[in-house]
C-alpha cells in the first residue's frame, strides 16, 4: 500500500543519538528495524530477580541512610484536577521543610505540579528554587496534555513551552501510548524530539525532560524495553514508568528492566540516563527495595536526585515516620507528621 | 477405630485476618500440671506495630457508626459466644485446671458482659454527656467522643472473662483495640479471635496478639498512635515505667488491677477511653 511506504521510508527528526546508534538516514523502517530486533524480556526471570532484590534486609545505619537517601530523591508531587495555588503552596513548605522537628532532615529533589501551577510553586520555593544550580529543589511539570497525552502535538508543545517559560526546570511529558501501541515508533520519536526542542528557553539552556512510558497500559516487558530505548535514543533525559493514574503504576520488575535499559545505554555509550518509578510506592520499605535494585542494577553512582527520582506524595510522611522511630527509638504516628 | 487428634494452630488476630507472628516464634502454652497443650504465636513488638496500623485504620469506620449498629454487633458477639459456649468451656477446663462448672460460670459471665456493655452503646452519652447552662443565647452542648486505638495488657489470671472485661467496655464508646492476651492462658483470646472474625465487628477493630507482655507492652505504651493504655493485667510488670512512657504523648492511662473483682463491669470503664467534646450552637430567634 502507498501509505505504509511513505510511511516506512519518511524521515525522522535527526536526533543526534538515533543518528549515532543507528546510523544512515533515520527513517520509519530503520527505527521499528532497530526496536524489534531488541531480543525479548525473560518475564520469569526478570520478576524472580526483582523479588530476589526485594529480600534484602536493610537495617540501622544502613537504613538511616537509606531512608535520608530516599527523600533526596523524592519528586514530591500534586497532581490533582483539585489542585489549587494554596494546595502547590503547602507542598513546597513541606518539600523545603518535610520534618519541621529534625533539622537534620535532608530536603526533596524537586516538586512535581501541573503546568498551570509552575509560577505558584516557583514563587512559593523563593531562594529554595534550584533553577539551574545544584542547590534547592526542582520544579517539575507535567505536561503534553497529562496524563493521556492525547491531543495534537501543537498543543502538546504549547504545553511544554508554557511551563518551561513559566520557571520549570524539568518537564514530564506522556508518550502517545496508543501510536506506539499500534507500531508507530516513529510518530512517538518525532513527538519527543519535538518536545525536546520545545524545553529550550531562549538563553540556550534546556529543561530536563522525563519521558513518561506509562508502563500500565503497554502490557508486556518487551514493550517496556522497546519504548524505553526509544524513549533514550529521542533525546528523553529521564525515563519514568507511569503517570500515577493507570494501575498497575510502577512496580519492582519494569523498574528494574528499565534501569537495565539505562545500564545498557550507559555501557554503550557512556551516557548516564535517568530513572524515575512513579505511583504507587508508599512505603519505606518498597522504596528501599527500589534503592537496592538501583545500587545492584545501574550502579551506586545512579542513587543521586539527577539520575533516579522517586514520583511519590504519601511515600514522604511513611519515610518521615520511619526515621522518627529510628531517632526516638519508638514508633511514631500520623500525627506527628503534617497532612498533604 | 481411634482417630489421630486434629491440634488447632493457635495464631494471632490482626485487621480481621490470623497471621502467625512476624517473628515467626512460637510458645508452648501448657496445663497447670504442665501437659503440653498447643503451640501460640508469640507476638514481636512489629506484630504489635501491625496491629496498631489495622486498629488506626479501622478506628474511622468504628467511631463512626451509629451507637445503636455498634450495640448491634456487640451483641451479636454475645449471641455467636454464646453458640460456641462447649468450646470456650473446655478450653478453659484444660488450660486453667478448673472444673467444667467454675469453667461454664466464667463464659456465661463474660457473655453477659458483653450484652451489658452493648446495652451501653447508645446510652453512656447521656450519662456521660451534658447540656450545660450557659449565659448568652446558645446551647452548649458536651458529648463523649471515643480516644482513638486503646493497647489493653488484658488480666493474666484469667482466660475468657478477663479479656471480655479490659476489651468490651473500650469497644462501647468507638475505640479500636490492641490487646495482649494472658500469656498463660492465651487460647480462649485466639477462639475469641475467631469469633469476631465470624461475627460482623469489622476487621481491625480487634486486634489480638498473644505472646509476653513484658516484650510488647512497652512498645504499645510508647508507640506514638496509641491513644490510651490499660494496664489492668500489668501488675506483674514495671508498669510505673509504662505509664512513664505512656505520659510521653499523653495517653489516658488505666492503672493495673487484682483479684476477683478486677475489671468489674463500670461505666467508668467506657467514659475512661472518652474525651468530651464541647460544642457552641445559637439558639434561634424566637
Amino acid at each position: 500500500m502507498t501509505i505504509e511506504t511513505t510511511r516506512s521510508t519518511r524521515s525522522l527528526a535527526p536526533a543526534s543519538r538515533a543518528v549515532d546508534i543507528l546510523g544512515g538516514e533515520l527513517t520509519d523502517a530503520s527505527l521499528r528495524r532497530y526496536l524489534e530486533g531488541i531480543p525479548g524480556v525473560d518475564a520469569v526471570g526478570l520478576e524472580q530477580r526483582a523479588a530476589g532484590l526485594g529480600t534484602r534486609s536493610i537495617k540501622t545505619t544502613s537504613k538511616k541512610f537509606a531512608l535520608d537517601t530516599i527523600i533526596g530523591l523524592i519528586d514530591l508531587t500534586t497532581l490533582e484536577g483539585a489542585d489549587t495555588p494554596g494546595k502547590v503552596r503547602s507542598l513546597v513548605a513541606k518539600a523545603v521543610t518535610p520534618d519541621p522537628g529534625d533539622p537534620t532532615c535532608p530536603r526533596v529533589a524537586a516538586v512535581c505540579v501541573y503546568g498551570d501551577m509552575v509560577p505558584y510553586a516557583v514563587a512559593a520555593l523563593g531562594s529554595a528554587h534550584a533553577a539551574g544550580t545544584n542547590t534547592g529543589i526542582n520544579v517539575a511539570a507535567v505536561a503534553t496534555a497529562f496524563p493521556s497525552g492525547r491531543a495534537s502535538l501543537a498543543v502538546k508543545l504549547a504545553d511544554t513551552a508554557d511551563a518551561v517559560a513559566a520557571g520549570a526546570d524539568e518537564i514530564d511529558m506522556v508518550i502517545d501510548r496508543g501510536a506506539f501501541l499500534s507500531g508507530r515508533y516513529g510518530q512517538v520519536f518525532d513527538e519527543i524530539v519535538a518536545v525536546k526542542e520545545a524545553c529550550r528557553r531562549s538563553d540556550g539552556s534546556s529543561a530536563h525532560l522525563k519521558v513518561i512510558l506509562e508502563t500500565g497500559e503497554l502490557n508486556t516487558y518487551d514493550n517496556v524495553r522497546r519504548a524505553s530505548w526509544l524513549a533514550i535514543l529521542a533525546g528523553g533525559d529521564f525515563i519514568k514508568t507511569s503517570t500515577g493514574k493507570v494501575a498497575p503504576a510502577a512496580t519492582l520488575p519494569v523498574t528494574l528492566l528499565m534501569l537495565e535499559v539505562v545500564r545498557d545505554w550507559h555501557r554503550l555509550t557512556g551516557e548516564r540516563i535517568g530513572v524515575k518509578p512513579a505511583g504507587g510506592i508508599r512505603s519505606s520499605k518498597d522504596a528501599i527495595k527500589y534503592l537496592v535494585t538501583v545500587a545492584e542494577t545501574a550502579g551506586e553512582e545512579w542513587l543521586r536526585p539527577s539520575l533516579f527520582r522517586f514520583g511519590a506524595s504519601s511515600l514522604l510522611n511513611d519515610v518521615l515516620l520511619q526515621r522518627q522511630k529510628l531517632a526516638t527509638g519508638h514508633y511514631s504516628g500520623a500525627d506527628y507528621v503534617t497532612i498533604d | 477405630m481411634t482417630r489421630l487428634a486434629v491440634a488447632k494452630t493457635y495464631k494471632l488476630y490482626i485487621g480481621g485476618k490470623f497471621p502467625r507472628s512476624e517473628s515467626g516464634r512460637t510458645y508452648e502454652v501448657v496445663t497447670p500440671k504442665g501437659a503440653f497443650l498447643a503451640n501460640a504465636a508469640k507476638a514481636s513488638r512489629k506484630d504489635a506495630r501491625d496491629a496498631v496500623v489495622s486498629a488506626r485504620a479501622a478506628f474511622g469506620g468504628w467511631a463512626g457508626a451509629t451507637a445503636y449498629n455498634r450495640g448491634q454487633v456487640l451483641y451479636r458477639i454475645a449471641e455467636l459466644l454464646e453458640g460456641r459456649r462447649a468450646q470456650f468451656v473446655d478450653e478453659i477446663v484444660a488450660s486453667e485446671g478448673v472444673s467444667t462448672a467454675a469453667a461454664t460460670a466464667q463464659v456465661d459471665e463474660a457473655i453477659d458482659r458483653w450484652v451489658w456493655y452493648a446495652g451501653w452503646t447508645d446510652k453512656f452519652a447521656q450519662v456521660a454527656g451534658n447540656a450545660n447552662p450557659v449565659a448568652g443565647p446558645y446551647f452548649n452542648i458536651s458529648v463523649p467522643e471515643p480516644t482513638g486505638v486503646v493497647a489493653i495488657i488484658a488480666p493474666q489470671s484469667s482466660s475468657l472473662l478477663g479479656l471480655v472485661s479490659a476489651v468490651a467496655p473500650a469497644l462501647v464508646a468507638g475505640n479500636t483495640v490492641v490487646v495482649v492476651a494472658s500469656e498463660a492462658f492465651p487460647l480462649s483470646a485466639v477462639s475469641l479471635g475467631e469469633v469476631l472474625a465470624t461475627s460482623d465487628v469489622p476487621g481491625g477493630v480487634v486486634n489480638i496478639l498473644t505472646g509476653s507482655p513484658a516484650e510488647i507492652a512497652s512498645w504499645l505504651a510508647s508507640h506514638a498512635d496509641v491513644n490510651a493504655l490499660d494496664l489492668v493485667g500489668a501488675g506483674n510488670l514495671e508498669w510505673v515505667d509504662l505509664q512513664i512512657s505512656a505520659a510521653e504523648t499523653l495517653k489516658r492511662v488505666l492503672s493495673p488491677e487484682s483479684g476477683a473483682d478486677a475489671a468489674m463491669p463500670s461505666l467508668g470503664r467506657i467514659i475512661a477511653f472518652t474525651e468530651t467534646k464541647t460544642v457552641w450552637h445559637t439558639k434561634s430567634m424566637l
